[in-house]
């Protein structure tokens, strides 16, 4: 194939399709309960310098407890995927975890506007940036959740997105039409949060997929947090539910309210006035210190940091709220 | 001046472009607004679609993200990525609304950063999101964005989203799928189409109580004009009262 041009940004990972095939042969297939508490499965399989996926979209379904659990352990170095990323990327640039990324969308909150704090660590030099699109880093994980080393689009072409990327123009054999070819993403590690999951790493979820279905399977080793655990029954009651299978997930973790702030369709819905308190607080960066000191470095856990937040008054409102529910005052 | 404002006025102006049984990629914010005017207007069957997986919703308000739970609110499918744009691509999505921090000429785009340096900006921007994929994949792309010369540029510092490129035939020889690209751009001045050849942006119609000379003053570069240039008809009564009381009475975009 004839390559035309290609992007001048870094390429992090490696892209041969043999090479993740030799990974694959050796992961773990057999049915034994991972589950285990969320430091565990930071610990155990966040290292520093890997490459880390986190599912969701923005602020929703987003696994925020893991993000958090990041910071907290102090990893570093990490690369990171900011593939339609938001309330994860302000988690993870307030902790300075990641010093490479790979950029679809960082920095802005959506109709919020864009995180302060987040915007100066991307400004200061300290991270490493390759640019894509939403759509070209989903290509990469579909091209490596299918075991091949690239896929092809049609977008990117002809924009300075190309041109800061680590993706190739090509003439396509058949059509002699120009192509982008996007390289397959396996990242080391990602997590994913669901609705229901059982002990063995079978989780179904409700609402969009996004990305998900593409980042479980492209992943090396994956986390799997849920709102609560499941049955394996229940499971094999309704094998059409499941969306990511067993031999995929390499641990477990019940993390109710795993999500908050964020939006959990069907459960709860975003809190609007304690991400606009992360904004704020943002805007100087010595209460911003002190704002991390309280709600992530301050707190053993998740659970404290939904205490700090209003704990289960303030969850029942945004239970109320996901449903549009009249609340009495 | 009539009782509108400039967002109030793009909207309603975005809104008539969407005709009935057409396809429709929005994000949050103006466009999705402009969608939702248009289902409760001209367009009861515009198929809305949200790059995160939302299929066809009856929106019951204004969503805060592309993928919150109210993208799917009574939708027909909660698929995922790659189903839109997999749609998208094979040709299947009519419209798309798009903006940016810059603008030139061919209608491309930038969401990426201002200055050169690309590892240490001088302002960095969120990036092309699903921008870029909508832009390549879409029919029709279209702008709303209020007009002046730091927004309409000679040149882009980034182009992340793809317009016309540099114009003529570039784009289709970048690979983009034929006859696709920037249709309008809506500003609180006028309404812009591109000349068929050059594709550089041109007026078309004239906004309520603007010139051709404001509309060139506020813009960085020198605009085509269209062979007749109309006055573009301001929003009824009817429009304005469905935007502020069913589309956003929270003001949470009308109110900027």
């Amino acid at each position: 194939m004839e390559v035309i041009a290609q992007g001048g940004g870094p390429l992090f990972m490696e892209t041969d399709a043999d090479k993740a095939r030799k990974f694959f042969r050796l992961k773990k297939r057999s049915l034994v309960n991972k589950l285990m508490p969320l430091q565990e499965a930071v610990a155990q399989f966040v290292h520093d310098g890997d490459y880390l996926g986190i599912g969701g979209f923005g602020a929703n379904r987003t696994p925020t407890a893991a993000c958090h659990e990041i910071v907290r352990q102090g990893r570093k170095n990490l690369i990171f995927c900011g593939h339609t990323s938001t309330h994860d990327y302000q988690i993870l640039a307030a902790g300075e975890a990641f010093n490479r990324c790979d950029i679809a969308y960082i920095i802005g909150m959506e109709i919020r506007g864009l995180s302060p704090n987040a915007r100066r660590y991307s400004e200061s030099g300290k991270v490493q940036f390759c640019e894509w699109t939403n759509y070209a880093l989903a290509l990469r994980l579909k091209a490596a959740a299918m075991g091949v080393s690239y896929l092809p689009g049609r977008n990117v072409l002809g924009t300075d997105t190309f041109k800061r990327s680590a993706a190739k123009a090509a003439r396509c054999p058949f059509s002699g039409k120009l192509y982008c070819l996007y390289p397959a993403l396996w990242p080391d590690v990602s997590v994913i949060h669901v609705h229901e999951a059982d002990i063995y790493g079978n989780a179904r979820f409700k609402g969009i997929s996004i990305c998900d279905l593409e980042l479980a399977r492209a992943s090396k080793r994956l986390i799997i947090t849920c709102e609560r655990l499941i049955h394996n029954e229940e499971i094999r009651r309704d094998p059409s539910a499941t969306l990511i299978p067993y031999f995929l997930a390499d641990a477990v973790c019940e993390v109710p309210y795993g999500a908050y702030p964020g939006n959990m369709v069907g459960e709860y819905f975003s809190d609007e006035d304690h991400l606009k308190l992360w904004m704020e607080s943002e805007k100087d960066p010595e209460r911003f210190k002190k704002f991390l000191d309280t709600y992530i470095y301050g707190v053993k856990d998740f659970v404290g940091y939904l205490d700090l937040c209003g704990g289960m008054k303030r969850m029942t409102q945004l239970r109320a709220e996901e449903y549009m529910f009249e609340q009495p005052s | 001046m009539a009782d509108y404002n400039a967002m109030e006025l793009m909207i309603c102006i975005a809104a008539r472009e969407l005709e009935d049984g057409a396809t429709v990629g929005v994000g949050t914010g103006a466009p999705c607004a402009a969608a939702m005017l248009s289902q409760k207007t001209c367009s009861p069957n515009l198929l809305i679609m949200f790059e995160a997986g939302g299929v066809a919703p009856l929106l019951p308000e204004m969503p805060i993200s592309v993928g919150d739970s109210r993208t799917t609110w009574k939708a027909v499918m909660a698929s995922g990525m790659c189903e839109i744009m997999e749609t998208a691509c094979r040709g299947m999505l009519d419209y798309t609304f798009l903006g940016g921090a810059q603008i030139d000429m061919y209608g491309n785009l930038n969401s990426t950063r201002v200055g050169d340096n690309h590892q240490k900006p001088k302002v960095r921007l969120p990036g092309s999101g699903g921008a870029n994929d909508f832009a390549s994949f879409a029919w029709r792309m279209m702008v709303m964005t209020p007009q002046d010369t730091k927004r309409f540029v000679e040149r882009c510092s980034f182009v992340t989203t793809p317009g016309w490129i540099k114009g003529g035939d570039s784009r289709a020889k970048c690979g983009l799928p034929l006859e696709a690209g920037p249709y309008k751009i809506i500003t609180n001045m006028a309404v812009m189409d591109f000349e068929p050849e050059s594709k550089r942006m041109r007026i078309i119609s004239i906004n309520h109580g603007y010139s051709e000379k404001d509309i060139q003053d506020n813009c960085g570069f020198e605009l085509l004009k269209a062979p007749k240039i109309v006055e573009t008809p301001p929003p009824t009564a009817e429009e304005l009262r469905i935007l502020r009381e069913e589309v956003d009475p929270l003001k949470l975009i009308i109110g900027r």
